[in-house]
């Protein structure tokens, strides 16, 4: 029989882990840079846009244990902040990414602050909660244009320098920002604070007695998180040049936990896979509508079943490296 | 015509009414949610979807068989409390030594499959669904109108509510349910099937919310999506009244349904967020939930 810790990665010790994870990492630098010449680079961007959630997302999930059922908020607000300060306010696209970003995380410490004082199925529940609130204020708040979004958002120019137009161009920037999204959450799990922070999801109680302050790192951690995910709804935005109720919505909440169980809970490159696979069935089953729905029910219930180590977590088991 | 703080009487009476129609469906749900919290431990999150398929049920009763309102209220909550033992049964059992966090993601995805599904086959759009012709028209109290359907309902639920809290509180079954709530293992010692005994609740806690969907056929129709966004705020119910307390949620449900009324009335943009702005306020003062305890 299976236990409790099952889903949750080994403690490594940094040292030996290094050297495999580094050619993992390589091999995805190395695919993303060679996929635009192959692969629609806008399917590409759109599936990096979610992998950079998904990390963010696995940052909570992963290392503090924390399921937070709420991730769209900080998602699409972002968007919306970024879509209205590039369009309506005329920001170049990289002040208006990070003004996303920064409202994100603003949003992550409110939000934060509330749930972090609550555990396991009650911080499910109070995230759920507070960003289906946040849901509601973008349905009626005027700015962000009800059922219609904001559309035709300008990519603009970077920096004055590189025309974003280009969806090359647009390609390599994108991947620039989740890479940066990427290497920062590996730093953050490899530093003395992603120690801590694997010590509260361990026991908590202990953590404390050793004179941690769970509440301030768990905060620190969910902030991180949200901000993140801003990033990431942010750079969507400007992609798509939309930005519309679809990613504040609760469903979008739950494709971000499918996508990080279907790519392994608590592994560095799962949720980037898990990305990739969910994006990629929502691309090819489009035109069955809602069909899309059960079909991801379905790998919800097998995950959950017979599968939660994910498809990352079943590969580190089998070579016996954490990835 | 009278008046309260500039308001209407008719009006204000009118969606007090509502509130307490959208209260009793807040707290047979908060119910159903609560029990099955308190011995399973997980956060049924199909419940939304299974208040829906209870008005299809009714639905599909009177368009194949012919049969109508009444026998719906009786066999559309046994269809769906059956259903509920069924998926207990060969899904949910297998996760009780895990994280209830993954009680919490496979019932995510049975609510997607299905509403899903439902969607697939009847659309969007609602179906109608006839109101009793006993129950049809209504009675003038003097100060309002009142609709015979929606008395019935108040008056159904509440009662459904207080025999459910007059079974698991005040009956030797309820001292078993308990007792199994505080320690299992304890009470299968005593010789009492445990497991027989969590299958039962999941699936009576499924069938209040089946009897939910048949109450609310005839007001809302019925719709694929009718569950799909009241389940969140029947959580932020949860989480104010406190998970695992019984008369907590039938509190808490009836009480959010009659504020939530109000602001409608008072000040109409935040009666989508209010029982949200509640549930961040009580959270601040006793993180537990008014009537709940630390589990």
């Amino acid at each position: 029989m299976t236990t409790a810790q099952e889903a949750a990665p080994a403690l490594e010790a940094p040292s030996a882990t290094g050297r495999h994870q580094l050619v993992a990492f390589a091999v995805m630098v190395a695919f993303f840079v060679v996929a635009p010449f192959f692969i629609y680079p806008l399917f590409l961007m759109k599936a990096l846009c979610f992998a950079l959630f998904a990390c963010a997302f696995n940052l909570l999930i992963g290392y503090v244990g924390l399921l937070s059922f709420g991730h769209a908020a900080f998602l699409g607000s972002a968007g919306y902040i970024s879509a209205h300060t590039a369009k309506v306010w005329g920001w170049p696209p990289e002040l208006a990414i990070l003004a996303g970003t920064v409202v994100a995380g603003a949003l992550g410490v409110l939000i934060g602050a509330l749930a972090i004082r609550s555990r396991g199925i009650y911080f499910a529940n109070i995230t759920l909660a507070l960003a289906q609130m946040i849901y509601f204020f973008c349905l009626q708040a005027p700015f962000t244009h009800g059922e219609d979004g904001i559309q035709a958002v300008p990519r603009g120019m970077l920096f004055g320098l590189l025309d974003l137009r280009h969806t090359m161009t647009m390609y390599f920037v994108v991947l620039a920002v989740f890479l940066a999204g990427f290497l920062l959450i590996y730093r953050t799990i490899h530093s003395p604070f992603g120690q801590v922070l694997k010590a509260i999801r361990e026991h908590e109680p202990r953590a404390v007695s050793l004179g941690y302050t769970a509440e301030q790192y768990k905060l620190l951690a969910f902030v991180l998180s949200a901000t993140l995910s801003g990033l990431a709804g942010g750079t969507k935005a400007i992609v798509f040049q939309l930005a519309s109720l679809t990613d504040v919505h609760w469903t979008m909440s739950g494709e971000v936990v499918l996508m990080t169980l279907l790519g392994g809970l608590g592994t560095v490159f799962g949720p980037v896979v898990g990305a990739f696979i969910v994006i990629s069935l929502e691309n090819y089953l489009s035109q069955l509508g809602s069909w899309v729905t059960v079909v991801q029910g379905v790998i919800f219930v097998l995950c959950v079943l017979t599968f939660r180590r994910g498809v990352i977590g079943e590969l580190a088991r089998l070579i016996k490296k954490p990835l | 015509m009278s008046s309260i703080f500039g308001v209407p009487t008719q009006a204000l009476f009118g969606q007090l009414l509502i509130g307490l129609i959208n209260g009793s469906f807040y707290a047979l749900l908060s119910l159903g949610l609560s029990v099955i919290f308190g011995l399973l431990n997980i956060i049924n999150f199909a419940h939304g979807a299974l208040y829906m398929m209870g008005a299809f049920v009714a639905y599909f009763l009177l368009q194949w068989a012919g049969l109508g309102y009444w026998w719906a209220l009786l066999l559309s909550p046994i269809v769906v409390g059956f259903l509920g033992v069924v998926l207990e049964r060969t899904m949910l059992k297998r996760l009780y030594h895990l994280d209830h966090l993954y009680g919490l993601l496979l019932t995510f995805g049975l609510a997607l499959i299905i509403q899903g599904l439902f969607r697939n086959e009847f659309g969007s759009s609602g179906l109608p669904y006839a109101m009793p012709a006993q129950l049809a028209g209504g009675r003038s109290l003097g100060f309002m109108f009142l609709p015979n359907y929606r008395a019935w309902v108040i008056v159904f639920s509440l009662a459904t509510c207080l025999a459910t809290w007059y079974v698991i509180e005040r009956t030797k079954l309820g001292s078993y349910l308990r007792a199994a709530t505080e320690n299992p293992a304890l009470v299968q010692a005593f010789g009492i099937n445990v497991p027989r005994m969590i299958t039962l609740t999941y699936g009576f806690g499924v069938a209040l919310a089946a009897l939910a969907g048949v109450l609310a056929a005839p007001i809302y129709q019925v719709n694929p999506l009718m569950g799909a966004d009241l389940i969140i705020v029947v959580f932020a119910v949860v989480v104010i009244g406190g998970l695992g307390s019984i008369m907590g949620s039938i509190l808490t449900g009836f009480a959010l349904g009659i504020v939530e009324g109000l602001t409608k009335v008072f000040y109409p943009e935040a009666s989508n967020t209010v029982i949200f702005v509640i549930m961040a306020l009580v959270l601040l003062v006793k993180p537990t939930g008014l009537f709940g305890r630390e589990k």
